[in-house]
């Protein structure tokens, strides 16, 4: 680890103005990613600015809606009776990332801004259509992630809060990388009404992304039978040590029919 | 049985001290003005060094030196086995340099050592190091480099380290060719990554005053280390060089070996007259540890019309990597070929080993060694013929197997067997794994569209290394035996200092559990001291199951001396004659009589010699013994693995796993469990899971980090029944065997073997370690075209 300037937000605006000012600063949210990048040698900000004292922890629901602080752990998604009741897949998600310490330390605001293409979190905001606030704005997930690593936020934006709408029914399904226990293929189906929402993560050469052909046709009969990933093109998929194209693509299909079966 | 003497489930007295974080290895330690060293490492699997620019590092904060090879011109980092080619020439043995000496020759070579007041400041510091490379093509993979591939070392274009063979070629061959069947299988034995816990660490000292350097460091065997860094790399005498290996945190064979860092911080320590410590991070351990396994084999067995074995031959290429590390060259050759003949009585046996350099780090023995390589062939082919032939798993090996009065028993590959009884190991474990109600399990699992196979391995082993005289003739450069020295203190407390060397195995209660059996004392009054070659008077250290069979047969024969010495002092004492005294329940008395003495008191009285006759007696109740084994000892089992697999994702998930394991004598079984247990966890990380992959081109080790190389976790393990089934060892006076790798050689062909009968119906015949989902995903996908195809 190289030398760097800690530094305290203690509030979103102050971490912004914090970051605004630094040539080079980063957050530090759970630090699950930032610490051993930096370990590594791989990320060497300049400033590091701690948004442990932000205030931006904390679960609430208004009406049919989840509001997650950006800095709620894993670990409290996961045990929030408010989230469980509301909606159970994403408890669930929540409590199957990483292990019991990155749960306690891991936040949802460091996650989805880290967009990491095997991370879990990414796939229940694009499968929910969930709204990313920022100190700037709200997003959709779709606008939020811009491909591998990438999102829209700007420089100087912090993340606030998630909020997830209520659904009808929802499920993820994920099949674990067996050494890094990441998503090798994730798939969170969701459904309200007659919309169907698809999202993979994992797989795709670009980080998370919808399934629009297999939305549609959950959409006219929701059933593992339509489950068809035949048109899905493989070379959008990655292909890695741990398992081929054909393979990451027959576990969307899995992954989504059992995802189906559990709504 | 004594609640704390042999066969009692003592709980382990070392535990208190690990699990309360109260142990102490060598990263624990700190010496006064100690320095931190950082070991730069190439880059490059293959690379010319043109120069290396030191002067920014030099002037960088906290910086105290650095050093090349340049600087460090020491004697090469030496083998501990010599091998020989067929036609009898001795096997090609490169230099094998602390420091690179103008090549690099795999990602993670030892370039420099930048040496700083701080451990920061020289990982810093070592970022401004200049090393101007020319990269050259690699061979990294053994087919290419055997065939003309770039030449690991200039002066062995032919990148073999040795031709070597056992047997008679045209003997065998003449009995394959009047086989009734001949089963053929080309295996691939994965190249494992150990992993300990604890990283390697060392600290190197010298003492100006003394002239005397102190070598701390992580190893299984400190005075082999003493031995071969004093004697062959810096030239240091034994008198003035003491190695210690504390608490160490897990070995499993990768730290047996004299690693250059060990040198490296040893001899700059000598040069700046500070210590110096240096601690592996874990990416650098994956490309500096040495790594395990790496064969690729052809082998046939040849069978007669009734499913008896006829002969064997077994063709291998073993990855030595790019130099020859302490046991590399034994592991596949007098480790593995010698146990060939397996649990059968395969009359003729054909070995032919080629040892290959490549651009990789360094191969040598892991858990099993060798053992584990020749179990998963044999079992792979014993499985593959019964289903050729159409004759039941257990039948088959019941036919091929030993005797159970056949003991002892010559095999046609050098070894003789000195007990056993594999038809009972067989049966505990048919019926620990429930067998009859299998094709029940099977019917339910498949009306869950699940895939169950059930897999048989059949093992013996080859441990308790090892008779000098035998490994001699071998080509080992040592000899094998184990010293003891048991210390009977005035008041009656014992030391005993031994020179096998504990890291996880438990000895520490083991051995004191031989001591409170034999001296009828209370195990709380006995220390295991080990690790120090200033209190050990000499070691071979631990490794190949060998701690009990030979270091606690030392302990044996030093502790009879003391009872001996005891009953002349308790005689003397009670004015009898040595010969009427009896020892029982820790006590001497004299036969007939009711004149009796404590163990306590004799002790006392040896300290406290008031009036021996100094003629006849000396004082002091301390003695010493070395023991050299007759023989190896063979333990050896039935594992049986229950696989279901999800066809629809390939995942694997082993049900159950019973290893039923004679590894004779149990002195705790508490302990003997969890060394199986361990090692079946190992055996499966082989079988399901590890496996370091280069790239073929670079040479970049692919998952250097646990990001991508798959470890076992509690959660991929079942929860395992293991029994034991006792035949003693013939040649030793505990009847022990050995228990440390029984769980890794057993297990992974069982797995295999479970993994190929629930897939055989569709067509997959073979699948290759490690059975990963997508592999055994792909398998399914490739039998199902094929059938489409025809
Ligand atoms: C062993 C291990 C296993 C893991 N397994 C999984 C897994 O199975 N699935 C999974 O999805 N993840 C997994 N993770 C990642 C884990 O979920 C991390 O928590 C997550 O990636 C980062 O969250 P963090 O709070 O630790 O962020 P940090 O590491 O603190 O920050 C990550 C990045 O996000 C930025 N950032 C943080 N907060 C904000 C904010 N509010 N606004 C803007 N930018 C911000 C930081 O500047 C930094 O660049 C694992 C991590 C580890 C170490």
């Amino acid at each position: 680890m190289y030398e760097f300037n800690y530094d305290k937000a203690n509030s979103a605006a102050d971490a912004a103005s914090k970051l605004a000012a630094s040539d080079d600063g980063k957050v530090l949210a759970g630090g699950q990613t930032l610490i051993p990048t930096m370990k590594q040698r791989l990320a060497a900000p300049e400033d590091v600015i701690d948004l442990a004292s932000a205030g931006l922890s904390g679960i609430a629901v208004d009406g049919d809606i989840v509001v997650i602080g950006a800095m709620t752990t894993h670990a409290t998604v996961a045990s929030s009776s408010d989230v469980q009741s509301v909606i159970p897949a994403l408890a669930e998600l929540a409590g199957n990332i990483g292990d019991n310490q990155v749960r306690t330390r891991g936040t949802i605001g460091g996650s989805i801004a880290n967009n990491d293409p095997a991370a879990d979190y990414p796939a229940a905001c694009m499968g929910l259509g969930a709204t990313i606030i920022t100190t700037k704005r709200g997003l959709s997930a779709e606008e939020f992630f811009t491909g591998l690593f990438e999102t829209a936020l700007d420089e100087d934006e912090i993340i606030t809060a998630v909020k997830f709408p209520k659904v009808d029914s929802a499920n993820y399904q994920k099949f674990p990388n067996p050494a890094s226990r990441y998503a090798l293929a994730g798939v969170f189906v969701a459904k309200t009404g007659s919309e169907v929402r698809v999202a993979v993560t994992g797989a795709g050469n670009d980080g998370v992304f919808r399934a629009h052909k297999l939305e549609e046709a959950l959409a006219a009969n929701f059933s593992a039978d339509v489950v068809d990933i035949s048109p899905m093109p493989e070379d959008s998929m990655i292909e890695d040590l741990h398992a081929s194209a054909a393979y990451r693509k027959n576990l969307i299909g899995v992954m989504t029919k059992r995802a189906v079966q559990a709504c | 049985m004594s609640d704390t003497g042999i066969g009692a489930a003592v709980r382990r007295k070392e535990d208190f001290r690990f699990l309360t974080g109260q142990g102490n290895y060598t990263d624990d330690i700190n010496r006064p003005n100690q320095t931190y060293g950082y070991i730069v490492r190439s880059p490059y699997a293959h690379a010319t060094i043109n120069s290396i620019d030191t002067s920014s590092v030099k002037e960088a904060d906290g910086v105290v030196a650095v050093f090349t090879g340049e600087d460090m011109q020491v004697g090469s980092i030496p083998c501990g086995w010599g091998v020989n080619n067929k036609d009898g020439s001795p096997m090609n043995e490169p230099f094998h340099p602390a420091l690179a000496q103008g090549k690099v020759r795999h990602v993670g070579d030892q370039v420099a050592i930048v040496i700083a007041e701080t451990y920061a400041q020289a990982k810093d510091a070592a970022e401004l190091l200049e090393v101007d490379y020319e990269e050259l093509p690699a061979s990294i993979n053994m087919e290419n480099a055997v065939n003309g591939g770039p030449a690991v070392h200039d002066d062995i274009p032919s990148n073999l380290c040795y031709d070597w063979e056992l047997g008679d070629e045209a003997e065998v061959n003449a009995v394959f060719d009047n086989a009734h069947h001949i089963t053929s299988l080309d295996i691939v034995n994965n190249r494992l990554v150990a992993n300990p816990m604890e990283p390697r660490a060392a600290i190197g000292e010298y003492d100006t005053a003394t002239g005397e350097y102190t070598l701390f460091t992580t190893s299984q065997n400190p005075h082999v280390i003493r031995l071969l860094m004093g004697a062959f790399v810096l030239q240091i005498p034994e008198h003035k060089l003491r190695v210690v290996a504390p608490d160490v945190g897990g070995g499993f064979g990768t730290k047996i070996y004299h690693y250059a860092e060990e040198a490296i911080v040893t001899w700059a320590a000598g040069q700046i007259k500070r210590p110096i410590k240096w601690t592996c991070e874990r990416a650098d351990a994956f490309v500096s540890d040495a790594h395990g396994r790496d064969n690729l084999t052809h082998c046939e067995l040849a069978l007669d019309a009734d499913g008896k074995f006829i002969g064997l031959r077994v063709y291998t290429k073993a990855n030595m990597g790019a130099y020859l590390s302490t046991f590399s060259t034994c592991v596949p050759t007098y480790l593995h070929s010698t146990l060939l003949a397996g649990v059968y009585t395969t009359p003729v046996i054909y070995s032919n080993v080629k040892a290959v350099f490549t651009n990789t780090v360094p191969v040598d023995a892991y858990r099993g060694a060798g053992r584990p390589e020749a179990t998963y062939l044999l079992e792979r082919l014993v499985d593959r013929a019964a289903r050729e032939m159409g004759i039941p798993q257990d039948e088959i090996r019941r036919k091929n197997f030993i005797p159970t009065d056949a003991f002892p028993y010559q095999t046609p590959v050098a070894l003789q067997y000195d007990s056993g009884d594999y038809f009972a190991t067989l049966e505990g474990a048919q019926k620990m794994a429930d067998v009859d109600g299998f094709a029940a399990r099977k019917a339910e699992a498949a009306s869950r569209g699940k895939l169950r196979g059930l897999g048989y391995s059949t093992y013996v082993e080859a441990c308790g290394i090892a008779p000098s005289a035998v490994v001699g003739s071998l080509g080992a450069r040592a000899g094998l035996f184990e010293s003891a020295n048991i210390r009977v203190h005035p008041t009656g407390s014992v030391t005993v200092y031994t020179g096998s060397h504990s890291h996880g195995q438990g000895h520490e209660t083991t051995f004191a559990q031989l001591v409170s059996d034999t001296l009828g004392i209370p195990i709380e009054n006995v220390d295991i001291s080990h690790g120090d070659t200033n209190k050990v008077a000499f070691g071979m250290g631990t490794y190949g199951s060998r701690s009990l069979a030979v270091g606690g047969e030392a302990m044996m024969k030093a502790l009879n001396k003391v009872v001996d010495k005891a009953k002349k002092i308790a005689a003397h004492v009670l004015e009898a004659d040595a010969g009427d005294i009896e020892f029982a329940d820790g006590k001497f008395a004299v036969t007939g009589t009711d004149k009796e003495m404590a163990f306590g008191d004799v002790a006392l009285t040896a300290y406290v010699p008031h009036n021996f006759p100094h003629d006849e007696l000396e004082p002091g109740l301390e003695e010493q013994a070395f023991y050299d084994p007759n023989n190896f000892t063979f333990p050896g089992g039935c594992h049986i693995c229950e696989v279901e697999i999800d066809p629809e994702t390939g995942v694997t998930e082993i049900v159950s796993m019973s290893a039923m394991d004679d590894v004779g004598r149990v002195i705790n079984p508490m302990i003997v469990e969890g060394q199986i247990q361990g090692g079946l966890a190992q055996g499966i990380g082989q079988a399901l899971l590890e496996g370091a992959v280069y790239d073929e081109d670079s040479g970049q080790l692919l998952n250097g980090s646990y990001m991508d190389y798959t470890m076992p976790r509690a959660d991929d393990l079942p929860s395992f029944k293991v029994g034991t089934s006792e035949t003693l060892c013939a040649h030793n006076s505990l009847g022990v065997k050995g228990c440390g790798e029984v769980g890794a050689i057993g297990s992974p062909p069982s797995v295999i073997n479970a993994i190929v009968d629930a897939l055989w119906d569709l067509g997959v015949t073979d699948i290759s370690m490690p059975a990963t989902p997508q592999k055994v995903w792909h398998a399914i996908q490739d039998a199902k075209m094929a059938q489409a195809a025809e």
